[in-house]
């Protein structure tokens, strides 16, 4: 179908253009900016005026729950939950049940992605059989199978001498690592930042070196192997220092921090809020703060929502028993754009961080907007707002801290493949 | 067709707890989950209500009738005697019913959840919980889903809190020195893991001790420790100097096993509480343990059997200031 888009503001932060001109899709690509072909008969015509137009959001980071935890969330229940919150593209971590350690897990993801509302998932491979940590996974007959990355996502590896070789053999066939940096040891049984908030409540804490002592040992052995790394949800300001510094030294290594730690501290689980409880933890305010200013610098070149959809019981108990994760989907271009508001970043720049920024990492040539890319993108009313409410939420998972937050603008349409693929219910627009 | 027998109650959300949790909209005692953030006052009042009941326990007739008629549920996820064992005497002296329900050999280990136990024992129609549970926060936990006018109590949370205990001790101390302002208290021992420390310490603090001092190696101290407001110590000998009270941590032979100490007889060298080390505190300094005490681990028998110990007016005192707790979160007084 050939679809023309009138009077929109355009964004694409790969480029840097912004201003009002057409957009022309052609079946499920763009065909033109800015200037309409000749014979070009569009089929629908879409009048976006006074509205923004930029690419999809790639997540690096979500989890689905399907296979093996449908009762938390489905992969069709969390895809159009992601269409709502602008995103088009997201990875998911292997830590499904079963593991995605073949590719008959890789087939199953991406049979059961088609079927839903079209948000393009991309599976991760298990760096390990089973994630146990010990025997490598068929790597290359996963990235046959379409994995973009391989991960052990938050298992533990048996030794570094694994890690090594994981590193070593993946960099045979230039497929990325990611990892999770948190050493298992050191993070023991702890539930929380270890700091002033962890000493008041007595709950068990997870020093800041837990990231930095297992951040030591991944820039080392990238170093040694020249393996190709990005690093999942850094926690710390000495962990981004770190990450900045090995980038500035020319190591492939690149990372990405979840929305939530831009915006919450270890404070806001000073009242036993279970959704405040994830891994990493939420830590101290310097972190906080931190974390931003690589954000802003593109130490850090990938916002993610780090979403982990939970059913209510597993939020229901004393705080160390409840499951670590929230439900963050809808809330990752909510809270990017609050950047902008906060002053951290130019919008491009801000919308980079969840677009081309993560393209790039993954070696996608999506989320961009240019001829002959994949016309995903979104549109969003600037002047509405959008108010995170159980009514509104689309998520199988209402764990998040930010129920009840108010933010300026919304998403109106997002499409992926030049199809829309979530368009706001009309007794929502007020 | 049928009807309900009773409205449907709303589905428990999970989520923050408020501040002001354990109080009510005019700042009387609801439950008891933590000393922090108590007023002066109030633990004044609390103090004080224990000692008519101090006096009582000291007559023939030891029983009062003020909560005759309620029940209260001594709701024990971990193992205790003399916690368990001073509520329900309490309890009992007040003239309540009381049922001992020991979880940790019960429904918790078939899978039943902290709330479904809490429903289950609601629906006896108790008006009372005292918990003690192995998680930080579990207190809090029941405190915001139990059924308006049941009160919970705070037995010992994980590492969290153990209020009663903190305030015997106080208690205790009160009796035997009097004001506070002017006393050097030293909490010796595994701070780290400690309840009873992190509540004594809040509860020294709002009573407006003198100085607050922790004594213990690096190993044993949570982070930022002197946030709570503390000076911290690493040797016994600086940390008892012109101490009024003294109080002792037991020490857990788990942490010989995930290393936060070589052995019980290096720490024994290090901290250990002799007669000869107690010298260099005042000399009517007040030696005190929450229990059950390592003798010849943290505390020598010399000093726990001394003429300076009140190790065991402090069990005595436990059931005043439990008595005073429970009648106050049920709205009534002592005579």
């Amino acid at each position: 179908m050939s679809v023309l888009i009138e009077n929109a503001r355009v964004i694409d932060p790969a480029s840097g253009f912004d201003g009002v001109t057409p957009v022309c899709i052609q079946g499920s690509e763009i065909l033109a900016l800015g200037e309409i072909p000749e014979g070009f008969e569009p089929r629908r015509r879409v009048d976006a005026r006074g509205r923004w137009l930029f690419p999809g959001l790639i997540d690096l980071s979500a989890h689905l729950r399907e296979p093996g935890e449908e009762h938390k969330a489905t992969i069709a229940s969390e895809t159009i939950a992601a269409a709502r919150g602008g995103v088009t593209t997201l990875v998911m971590p292997p830590n499904t049940d079963p593991p995605v350690d073949s590719p008959a897990e890789v087939e199953l993801i991406s049979r059961r992605a088609e079927q839903a509302c079209g948000v393009r998932v991309l599976a991760t491979g298990a760096l390990t059989r089973g994630l146990k940590g010990e025997q490598l996974a068929e790597l290359a007959a996963l990235q046959r199978a379409g994995v973009v990355a391989v991960s052990n996502a938050q298992h533990p590896l048996a030794s570094p001498l694994v890690l090594r070789r994981a590193m070593e053999y993946a960099a045979t066939f230039d497929l990325m690592v990611a990892l999770s940096a948190q050493d298992a040891a050191l993070a023991g049984s702890g539930c929380v930042h270890e700091g002033a908030v962890s000493t008041r409540l007595g709950l068990p804490g997870i020093p800041e070196a837990a990231e930095t002592a297992a951040l030591g040992m991944i820039l080392a052995l990238v170093e040694q192997t020249g393996a190709r790394v990005h690093v999942n949800r850094l926690s710390t300001r000495r962990g981004a220092e770190m990450v900045a510094k090995a980038r500035a030294d020319g190591l492939p290594v690149s990372a990405d921090v979840a929305a939530h730690q831009l915006f919450l501290t270890e404070v806001d689980a000073a009242d036993f809020n279970p959704f405040c409880h994830v891994i990493p933890p939420l830590r101290t305010q310097r972190d906080r703060e931190g974390l931003r200013e690589a954000v802003a610098r593109g130490e850090i070149s990938a916002i993610c929502s780090d979403h982990q959809p939970h059913e209510s019981d597993s939020k229901l108990g004393p705080f160390a028993e409840t499951r670590p994760g929230i439900s963050a989907l809808e809330t990752l271009l909510p809270l990017t754009l609050r950047l902008v508001e906060d002053g951290l970043l130019a919008l491009p720049d801000a919308l980079a961080r969840v677009t081309s920024g993560p393209a790039a990492i993954l070696g996608l040539t999506g989320g961009r907007l240019a001829p002959g890319a994949a016309a995903d993108f979104v549109l969003f009313d600037p002047d509405g707002r959008t108010e995170i409410s159980r009514e509104t939420w689309l998520s199988a998972g209402a764990n998040t801290p930010f129920m009840g937050w108010s933010f300026s603008g919304h998403v109106t349409e997002t499409w992926v493949a030049g199809r829309p693929a979530w368009t706001m219910p009309i007794e929502v627009a007020v | 067709m049928i009807t309900a027998a009773f409205p449907a109650r709303p589905l428990p959300q999970p989520g923050p707890l408020p501040n002001d949790l354990q109080l009510t909209s005019t700042g009387q005692l609801r439950h008891l989950l933590t000393v922090e953030g108590l007023s002066r006052e109030l633990v004044t009042e609390i103090l004080d209500n224990a000692e008519s009941f101090a006096n009582m326990n000291e007559k023939a007739v030891k029983k009062v009738p003020l909560l005759r008629g309620k029940t209260i549920v001594n709701l024990f996820f971990e193992a205790s005697t003399r916690t368990r064992t001073t509520f329900e005497l309490a309890a009992k002296r007040l003239s309540a019913d009381v049922l001992n329900i020991n979880v940790s050999t019960s429904s918790a280990t078939k899978g039943e959840s902290l709330l479904d136990t809490l429903r289950n024992l609601e629906a006896m129609n108790v008006d009372m919980f005292v918990v003690r549970h192995q998680q930080s926060g579990a207190a809090h936990f029941m405190a915001r889903h139990v059924e308006p006018g049941i009160s919970v109590l705070n037995a010992g949370d994980g590492r969290h809190a153990h209020p009663t205990q903190a305030l015997l001790d106080m208690f205790t101390i009160r009796r035997f020195k009097g004001d506070f302002t002017r006393l050097k208290v030293a909490i010796v021992g595994d701070i780290l893991h400690s309840r009873v420390a992190r509540s004594q310490i809040h509860a020294l603090n709002i009573l407006q001790a003198g100085e607050v001092r922790v004594v213990a190696p690096h190993s044993l101290l949570p982070a930022h420790v002197e946030d709570l407001g503390v000076h911290v110590f690493h040797s016994l000998e600086q940390g008892l100097r012109d101490a009024d009270v003294v109080i002792m941590l037991r020490l857990q032979r788990e942490r010989m096993e995930h290393a936060h100490l070589p052995s019980e007889h290096e720490y024994f060298q290090l901290f250990g509480l002799t007669q000869r080390r107690l010298l260099v505190a005042k000399p009517d300094c007040l030696v005190m343990h929450p229990g059950p005490a390592n003798r010849g681990v943290e505390i020598d028998s010399a000093v726990a059997d001394g003429a300076q110990s009140v190790i065991l007016q402090q069990v005595t005192f436990g059931i005043a200031v439990r008595m005073a707790v429970m009648s106050m979160v049920m709205g009534v007084r002592s005579a």
